[in-house]
C-alpha cells in the first residue's frame, strides 16, 4: 500500500500524484516506469515516473483518466492509498552530451519526458522542447519544462495557445533552422510515428518511449512485445525506449486496442 | 534413502503392519479411483477437478503398498521422500505422522500431491508395474495426508532452531524459494523473501489454475512459513527496487535466487503479433493472478470462441482448459509431435479431452493470417511426421511436403516454453550465465559464480517441475547453511 501525499489537477482528466515509495524514489532514473494497481481487484498498469524526491521518499506520477483503472486512480485523494506500486522498471535513458537535443512531448507524454529533458540539460546539451496538445488546457508542466530547456515551442491543434499545428510542424521548423544531434519523443503512438518519419528524413537519431499494454511488467507475459528492427522486443525489459526509426509503429498501434 | 526419518522401516509398528496382511491380499486390492467433477459441470466453474480421497479409500490404497525392503519409488522421487514411511502411516491411521514424514523432505506436499507427474516419477518405479498391475496411487496418498493435516487445523509446525540472527535474502516466491525459506527458517535463519509481483507464490499462483491447484492450498503453506518467521515482501524486484549491493549493505549474508523462467518464447512466424495471439503466461496470469473473467476484477481477458493453444506441456493443458472455462466453443491443442511425446501429465491430457479440447497432433503452425484489422483470423498448420530421434531422445517431427491446412481461430495461446528471466543476471555483476541464459551453478551446492549467492529452480534449469525446484531449494539451503556455519 502506497500513500498518496499530494494531488494536483492539471486539467479535468489529467492529474499529478505524489506517492510514498521510498525504495523506488531512491533507485529510479529518468526513463524508468512503475506498475500500479489502484485497488485490490485492480489492473496492473504501467505509469512512467515523472519525478522523485529521495529525501521525502516520494515519486511523482502523472495520470490521464482514460480507462477504468486510470479513472479509479485519478479519483483518489491525498491520504488514500494505491494498493500496489512496483518498480522502478525498464531500462533507464542513456544520457550523454549529444549537442543539441529536441524533446517532443504530446499530451501526458510530457510527464515522462520531463526527467529526460532535465537530465539532458544537466549533461550539457542544448535542449529545445516542443510541447503539443489538442488545446491549451491540455498543455502540462510548461513551467518545469521551461526551467530546464533553452527554448520551448508550444503547439496546439486548435491554435488556442502557442502556434497552431502539430508537434511535427514545430519540429520541422527547428530541423530546418539548425543542426540537431538527437530527438526524444514521448506521446501518443501515432504522434511518435510521425515524429520518427520526419527525423528519419532529416537523418536525426531519435529515441521514443513506448507505452504499450503490460500485465506483469517484468518480462513474464509478453503483452508489450513490439517489433524493432525486425526483431521481437519486450517494452518492459528491453525498453521502454527504442530507436524510433526501427520501431514498427503501425503494428504497435494495432496492438494497443485488443479489447475494443 | 533418508535414514533419520521419524518412521523407519524397522520400527516395530511397521513390522507388525507388514505381517498383518499377505502380499496376495494386498495385491488383490484394485487401485483406487479418485472422484472427479463431471466435465459438463467443471467447465462452468473454476472448482478443483480432483476431489481427493476419503479416509477409507486412502487406508485401503495405502494397504496395497508392499513396504518393499528396497523401495524403488523413493529413487523415482526427485527429493527422495520416504514414500513407504508416509504410506504405512496412512495404513495404520496415523495421518498426522504421515504428513510429518512428508514434511521431512517436502515443503509443499499438498502442492506436489496435486501437480507432480507421478506416472513418470515415483509411481513409474512401483513394484506393481513389474507385476503388470497399476502402481500404488502415491500422489493421491500424498495429497490425502497433506490435506487431512491441513483441514484438521492441527498442522504440526516443523521444529525451528532458535533464531541465530543471520539474515538471508530469497529472490522470488515460487516453489524453489518457499522450500528454501522453510529449510533455512528451521535452521534458525532470518529469511526475507522478495517477490516482484503483488502476490506470493510465483508460478503456483500466476501459472497453475485454480481448478488444478486451489490458491487456498498455497496460501496455507505460505501462512505456515510466516508462522515460522519467514518475512515476505511483495512488489520488490531485486535488481531494480533493491540491488544486490543494497542487500549486502543491509547485512544479508546469503542470497538464494529463484526468479524463475520468466520470458515467454514465441515461434517467430508471420502473424504472431496480431491481436488475439498471446503467450500462455499472459493468458494464465490474467485469469489466475489478476482475476480476469471473475466478477469485480478490472483486468480484461480476450474470450475467443475458437481458440488454439500451441504446445503439448502442462502449461498448454492449463491454457486450453482455462479457455473452455472462459466460454470458448472450440478449443484445439496444436502439437508438432504425437501424443506419446507430449510432456504434459497423462491426467491433464485426459482431463482436457474430457472437457472437449480437440487434439491436433503432428501439426505445426507456420502462419497466422489476420482479418485485415490487425486481429488473428486463422492458423495455417503444417502437417508433420515423426523422423529420427533427436538429442532429447524424442523422435523429431519433420514437415510433410505440401500438406498445409488452414483452420479459423480468433484466439491463439502460444505455449512453447519459456526462457530464463534476464532481470537478475542483467542487474547483478559477476553472475555467470550459460548460452541459454540460465545461471551457472555448482552442481553439488547450487552456489553461483558469486560466493554466498545460490540459485535454483527454473532460473538454473530453464524450465522444469515444481518438485525439482523444491528439491533445489532444499539442496541450496543445506549447502548455504553448511558454508555459513563453517565460516
Amino acid at each position: 500500500m502506497n500513500k498518496i501525499v499530494e494531488k494536483e489537477h492539471f486539467s479535468e482528466k489529467v492529474i499529478r500524484l505524489v506517492v510514498e515509495a521510498p525504495l523506488i524514489a531512491r533507485a529510479r532514473k529518468p526513463g524508468h516506469f512503475v506498475i500500479v494497481i489502484s485497488d485490490e481487484k485492480g489492473e496492473r498498469i504501467p505509469l512512467t515516473i515523472a519525478d522523485s524526491d529521495e529525501k521525502a521518499g516520494t515519486i511523482t506520477l502523472i495520470v490521464q483518466a482514460v480507462g477504468e483503472s486510470t479513472i479509479s486512480i485519478c479519483a483518489k485523494e491525498p491520504g488514500e492509498f494505491l494498493h500496489d506500486v512496483v518498480g522502478p522498471l525498464g531500462r533507464a535513458t542513456s544520457i550523454e552530451n549529444f549537442g543539441t537535443v529536441v524533446c517532443c512531448g504530446g499530451g501526458v507524454g510530457v510527464a515522462p519526458l520531463l526527467p529526460i529533458l532535465k537530465a539532458m540539460k544537466a549533461a550539457g546539451n542544448k535542449v529545445v522542447s516542443i510541447l503539443a496538445a489538442r488545446t491549451k488546457d491540455l498543455i502540462i508542466l510548461e513551467d518545469q519544462v521551461r526551467e530546464h530547456s533553452d527554448e520551448v515551442i508550444i503547439m496546439t491543434d486548435d491554435g488556442s495557445y502557442g502556434s497552431k499545428g502539430l508537434v511535427t510542424d514545430g519540429l520541422e521548423t527547428v530541423l530546418k533552422r539548425e543542426h540537431v544531434d538527437m530527438t526524444c519523443t514521448i506521446g501518443p503512438a501515432v504522434m511518435m510515428k510521425f515524429v520518427s518519419m520526419l527525423t528519419k528524413k532529416y537523418e536525426v537519431p531519435t529515441i521514443c518511449s513506448l507505452n504499450t499494454i503490460m500485465v506483469d511488467g517484468t518480462g513474464m507475459c509478453g503483452a508489450c512485445r513490439v517489433t524493432v528492427g525486425g526483431k521481437m522486443r519486450f517494452v518492459c525489459v528491453d525498453g521502454p525506449e527504442f530507436d524510433a526509426h526501427q520501431v514498427d509503429f503501425d503494428e504497435m498501434i494495432l496492438r494497443l486496442k485488443p479489447f475494443s | 534413502m533418508n535414514t533419520d526419518t521419524i518412521s523407519p522401516r524397522d520400527a516395530q509398528w511397521r513390522e507388525e503392519l507388514r505381517k498383518s496382511r499377505t502380499a496376495k491380499q494386498r495385491t488383490s486390492i484394485p487401485r483406487v479411483k479418485m472422484a472427479e467433477l463431471s466435465p459438463d459441470y467443471r467447465i462452468t466453474c473454476n472448482e478443483e477437478v480432483n476431489c481427493g480421497l476419503g479416509k477409507d479409500e486412502a487406508v485401503a490404497e495405502a494397504s496395497r503398498c508392499l513396504d518393499c525392503p528396497d523401495p524403488q519409488c523413493v529413487t523415482g522421487c526427485p527429493v527422495n521422500i520416504n514414500i513407504p514411511g508416509f504410506i504405512k502411516n496412512i495404513e495404520r491411521g496415523n495421518f498426522q505422522e504421515a504428513a510429518l514424514v512428508l514434511k521431512e523432505t517436502s515443503a509443499l506436499p499438498a502442492v506436489c500431491g496435486r501437480v507432480c507427474p507421478q506416472e513418470r516419477q515415483c509411481e513409474s518405479k512401483c513394484i506393481y508395474n513389474k507385476m503388470k498391475r497399476e502402481p500404488v496411487a502415491i500422489g493421491y496418498l500424498e495429497r490425502f495426508a497433506a490435506d487431512t493435516e491441513r483441514m484438521s487445523g492441527k498442522a504440526a509446525m516443523p521444529a525451528c532452531r532458535p533464531g541465530n540472527g543471520r539474515k538471508i535474502a530469497v529472490v522470488g516466491s515460487g516453489p524453489a524459494s518457499l522450500s528454501f525459506a522453510g529449510e533455512m527458517a528451521r535452521r534458525g535463519y532470518e529469511v526475507h523473501v522478495f517477490e516482484a509481483l503483488h502476490e506470493v507464490g510465483g508460478v503456483l499462483k500466476y501459472g497453475i489454475p485454480e481448478f488444478r491447484l486451489p490458491n487456498e492450498v498455497v496460501d496455507v503453506e505460505i501462512r505456515d512459513l510466516s508462522r515460522m518467521g519467514v518475512k515476505f515482501m511483495t512488489n520488490c524486484v531485486v535488481g531494480k527496487t533493491l540491488g544486490y549491493d543494497d542487500l549486502v549493505a543491509q547485512g544479508f549474508e546469503g542470497m538464494f535466487v529463484a526468479s524463475g523462467a520468466g520470458l515467454p518464447r514465441f515461434m517467430g512466424i508471420p502473424g504472431e503479433n496480431l491481436v488475439g495471439v498471446m503467450s500462455s503466461n499472459e493468458y494464465l496470469t490474467r485469469v489466475n493472478l489478476m482475476g480476469a473473467g471473475s466478477k469485480g476484477w478490472a483486468t480484461p481477458v480476450l474470450r475467443g470462441k475458437r481458440v488454439a493453444v500451441i504446445g503439448g506441456g502442462n502449461t498448454a493443458m492449463d491454457s486450453c482448459r482455462t479457455a473452455r472455462r472462459m466460454g470458448a466453443e472450440e478449443v484445439y491443442i496444436v502439437y508438432r509431435r504425437s501424443e506419446a511425446e507430449m510432456p504434459a501429465r497423462v491426467e491433464e491430457v485426459r482431463h482436457a479431452k474430457e472437457e472437449g479440447v480437440r487434439f491436433l497432433t503432428l501439426f505445426n503452425p507456420v502462419e497466422y493470417p489476420g482479418d485485415g484489422n490487425g486481429r488473428v483470423r486463422a492458423m495455417r498448420l503444417q502437417r508433420m511426421e515423426l523422423g529420427e530421434p533427436d538429442a532429447s531422445g524424442r523422435r523429431s517431427p519433420v514437415p510433410v511436403d505440401g500438406d498445409i491446412r488452414e483452420i479459423e481461430v480468433d484466439e491463439v495461446i502460444v505455449s512453447v516454453g519459456v526462457s530464463p528471466n534476464p532481470l537478475i543476471p542483467n542487474s547483478v555483476n559477476g553472475l555467470e550465465v550459460t548460452r541459454r541464459g540460465t545461471l551457472v551453478v555448482d552442481d553439488d551446492t547450487l552456489e553461483t559464480t558469486i560466493p554466498m549467492v545460490f540459485a535454483g529452480g527454473d532460473i538454473v534449469r530453464g524450465g522444469a517441475t515444481v518438485i525439482l525446484a523444491m528439491g533445489d531449494g532444499r539442496k541450496a539451503a543445506s549447502a548455504m547453511a553448511e558454508k555459513l556455519e563453517n565460516n
